[in-house]
């Protein structure tokens, strides 16, 4: 998926690089201690901007590259943040063979923007998954916790459109 | 444990979850505990039962009634009618050939469970993922005691290899043989690792087996320490496996707490232990070497072999891989003797498959079948055919690395061989069906947009040469190709296949010679006549007024967002395709069946 560069600026807290901080420590220096760590800092940060990957590169002596060479090369780190509302399609295979690129092609034009991107008031964030293992129910989509299987484009767009709607109230 | 008159067994996999299960066993507990019922009926949530197409399930014992697409709501008619008054809810059995039976006589008599073996998922549905004691009450970890307490290393490793038993992760290697290459290696450090990373997108039987019977794939990876002389083992686990991962988590917990993982188990001297590792969405760390790497924290690029990893392989020691599937068959093996497995199947490929069935098929789900089984029994009569009446065109295994079977090859058996020889493989499990509405080069460009996006950009065969086979597909289906693309296509894939570094660029091409060896005349159609026979591909696609059917109403007109729609009111109207963008927003809108699209 693509990395688009994104506009929402950095946000991160003292708290939470507290955190960040005190699990590295705790990490000591176990053999292929960067994935937890940066799997962490995902959890900590929900994603994985360039302030935080420099906070790795400078307590785990790993140089910034190599931070970066790993966080770009795996798909569930992200270099960008996701919106209040995660839209994630499934583009397993039980679910393109039932149309799920149709449904993908029509979310994107109705909230505005591209797969593997944000919109840039920080509300909506759109990708494009692998199976995710409820094949029985394609085609699926989640967004944030709560799964929507078995859909046609009516009902995903119905889906869609009371988020829109609910984005529009607050 | 108390004696308990009824149990309630809930699917706690991920396809049920996903539809509201824990709500479910919420709601029983309720109303159980307001009947005052909680000591005598046991509510149970239980792996994956594979009819994912029905679910959420719940089957009720000792009856064995099967209730499918259960909601929430429908709980406490359950609790009144069947458990307090023993009335079975009919409204809610299985469709199938349950309803008839009037009660579920047995559930192995449906079509979808008579076909099926169920070695590898034995425990899933059976019992609870996060209790030991019912592994244990089901011979769990009697078969590491066996083998700690009678067997040598090397009777270990006989035992599986007589078994016949072959890697599930795709190759098909002997397992016994790859367990013999370790255990040769004169090395106080070793490991054993389980692939659970699941790469092909659309199988999910080795996730439903961790979620489900946790303990099995423990229980056989300490089996392996054994055999080869290990005391450590890793997991691998995709980490979007978050149940998975729980469950493994819990699993290994308990399995310290009763003395089967840690030192001196059962009291034999022998130590063993686990890890679980998260992976990060790389389908080539599902690759043995990539995935080595990966473990160690790097990013996860494969290395060329030999080294085997049986040599050199995590942190550079000697080191075994296996497949999640084929672990959950070892426990079974060393309990029944490797006769019993060896008479399963066919000659070469021994034993059972689990594979995931999905797409257009009416029982989606997970299914366990004997080797040699036909293609068409699994989609006729397990899978129960493909659905509103549509024509069943092609079924696709082996996911990204993998090949699509035709109709005329329905026949086909599947097992290693067979598939090899239609030009398909086993791959891992997953059993995607296509019906006539799906374009076969849009599906070879769905797995090669897969395959260009995962791959890791190593060697240049792979890195570069997806890309331009990408572009040469998609130009096909967009309309513009040639004849001469077709034969370019085909020649670029035997370059990649032979000289790419891993075997994710040696197998990426596969669904497009697949495709091309089966549906040849379906890329022609689309370079020739500019045409998708299964109107899929959109560039190809025209809309068209049936003059006939038009009454002039204007109202596709008015729809239309780039004015490519003319004609008087109440006179047939006409489109104007050089002007269409194919929004298909005209068809929407037309009450009288007039646009039609081809
Ligand atoms: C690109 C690629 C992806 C793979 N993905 C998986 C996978 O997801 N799961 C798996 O068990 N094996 C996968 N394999 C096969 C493994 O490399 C390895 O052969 C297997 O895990 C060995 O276990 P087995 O002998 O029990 O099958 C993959 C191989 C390649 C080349
Ligand atoms: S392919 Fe979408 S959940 Fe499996």
């Amino acid at each position: 998926m693509p990395n688009l560069k994104t506009k929402v600026p950095f946000r991160g807290t003292k708290e939470q690089e507290k955190e960040l901080v005190d699990f590295i420590r705790s990490m000591g220096d176990d053999k292929g201690a960067v994935m937890p760590i940066l799997q962490k800092a995902q959890e900590i940060y929900g994603y994985l901007p360039e302030e935080v990957q420099i906070i790795i590169a400078e307590m785990t002596g790993v140089p910034l590259s190599e931070i970066y060479g790993i966080a770009s090369f795996y798909a569930q780190f992200t270099l960008n943040p996701k919106g209040k509302y995660q839209i994630s399609v499934c583009l397993g295979t039980a679910c393109y063979v039932k149309g799920a690129g149709d449904i993908l092609d029509k979310i994107c034009e109705m909230v505005g923007c591209e797969a593997g991107s944000i919109t840039d008031d920080g509300l909506f964030s759109i990708d494009a998954t692998r199976c995710i293992g409820a094949c029985g129910l394609a085609p699926v989509l989640t967004i944030n916790e709560n799964v929507y299987g078995r859909l046609d484009i009516a009902q995903a767009e119905h889906i869609i459109k009371g988020y829109l709607d609910k984005a529009k109230e607050n | 444990m108390n004696i308990v008159r009824s149990h309630v067994l809930v699917c706690g996999g991920t396809g049920c979850t996903s539809s509201n299960s824990p709500e479910i066993i919420k709601q029983f507990n309720k109303e159980l505990d307001k009947r005052g019922l909680s000591d005598e009926v046991k509510v149970i949530q239980t792996g994956c039962f594979g009819l994912c197409a029905l679910g959420p399930i719940v089957i009720v014992y000792p009856e064995g009634s099967f209730y499918s697409m259960v909601k929430p709501e429908d709980v406490e008619e359950i609790v009144e009618e069947h458990i307090l008054k023993g009335r079975i809810v009919k409204r809610l059995l299985y469709e199938g050939d349950l309803k008839e039976a009037k009660v579920a006589t047995s559930l192995n008599d449906t079509n979808f469970y008579k076909k099926q073996k169920r070695i590898a998922l034995r425990n899933c549905g059976v019992i609870d993922p996060e209790n030991i004691d019912e592994y244990i009450a089901n011979d769990g970890y009697q078969a590491l005691a066996k083998v700690l307490t009678q067997m040598t290393p090397e009777e270990v490793i006989d035992t599986i290899t007589a078994s016949g038993l072959r890697g599930r992760g795709g190759a098909g290697f002997p397992t016994g043989r790859k367990w013999a290459f370790a255990a040769k290696e004169d090395n106080p450090v070793k490991y054993v690792c389980c692939n659970a990373d699941e790469g092909d997108p659309g199988a999910f039987m080795d996730r439903s087996l961790l979620e489900g019977d946790p303990h099995s794939i423990i229980e056989a990876m300490a089996i392996a320490g054994y055999a080869i002389g290990a005391h450590q083992g890793y997991v691998y686990v995709r980490a979007e496996y978050p149940i998975a991962v729980k469950r493994l988590q819990i699993a290994i917990r308990q399995a310290r707490e009763y003395g089967f993982l840690g030192e001196d188990i059962f009291g034999t001297g022998f130590n063993f232990d686990l890890d679980v590792r998260l992976g990060a969405g790389a389908f080539v760390c599902g690759e043995e070497t990539a995935l080595m790497r990966s473990i160690e924290g790097h990013r996860g690029e494969p290395r060329p072999r030999p080294p085997f990893p049986a040599v050199k392989g995590l942190f550079d020691k000697p080191t075994i891989l296996n497949n999640v599937e084929t672990y959950a068959n070892v426990p079974w093996i060393i309990n029944n003797g490797p006769e019993a497995f060896a008479s399963i199947g066919t000659e070469k490929s021994k034993g059972t498959k689990v594979f995931a069935l999905g797409g257009k098929i009416t029982n989606t789900g997970l299914v366990e079948i004997p080797m040699g089984t036909t293609l068409r029994e699994v989609i006729e009569e397990i899978g129960g055919g493909v659905p509103n009446g549509k024509k069943f065109k092609a079924a696709q295994t082996g996911g990204p690395s993998g090949g699509c079977i035709p109709e005329s090859l329905i026949d086909t058996p599947m097992d290693f061989e067979s598939l090899a020889a239609v030009g398909s493989i086993m791959g891992s499990g997953g059993l995607i069906v296509m019906d006539e509405d799906n374009c076969m080069v849009d599906i070879a460009k769905f797995f090669l947009q897969f395959t260009v996006d995962e791959s890791c950009g190593k060697c240049t065969p792979c890195r570069i040469g997806m890309r331009r086979l990408l572009e040469l597909v998609d130009k096909i289906t967009s309309g513009n190709g040639t004849l001469e693309d077709i034969e370019l296509t085909e020649q670029l894939c035997y370059h990649i296949k032979e000289n790419s570094l891993c075997g994710l660029g040696q197998t990426a091409p596969n669904p497009v010679l697949s495709t091309l060896q089966h549906f040849r005349d379906e890329y022609i159609a689309h370079v020739v006549d500019k045409r998708c026979p299964a109107g899929v591909c959109k560039n190809l696609l025209r809309y068209q007024i049936l003059a006939e059917k038009c009454i002039g109403c204007t109202s596709c007109a008015r729809v239309c967002p780039v004015g490519a729609i003319s004609g008087e009111v109440k006179k047939p109207h006409t489109i104007d395709t050089s002007k269409c963008i194919k929004c298909g927003a005209c068809m929407e809108k037309c009450k009288f069946g007039a646009i039609v699209k081809n």
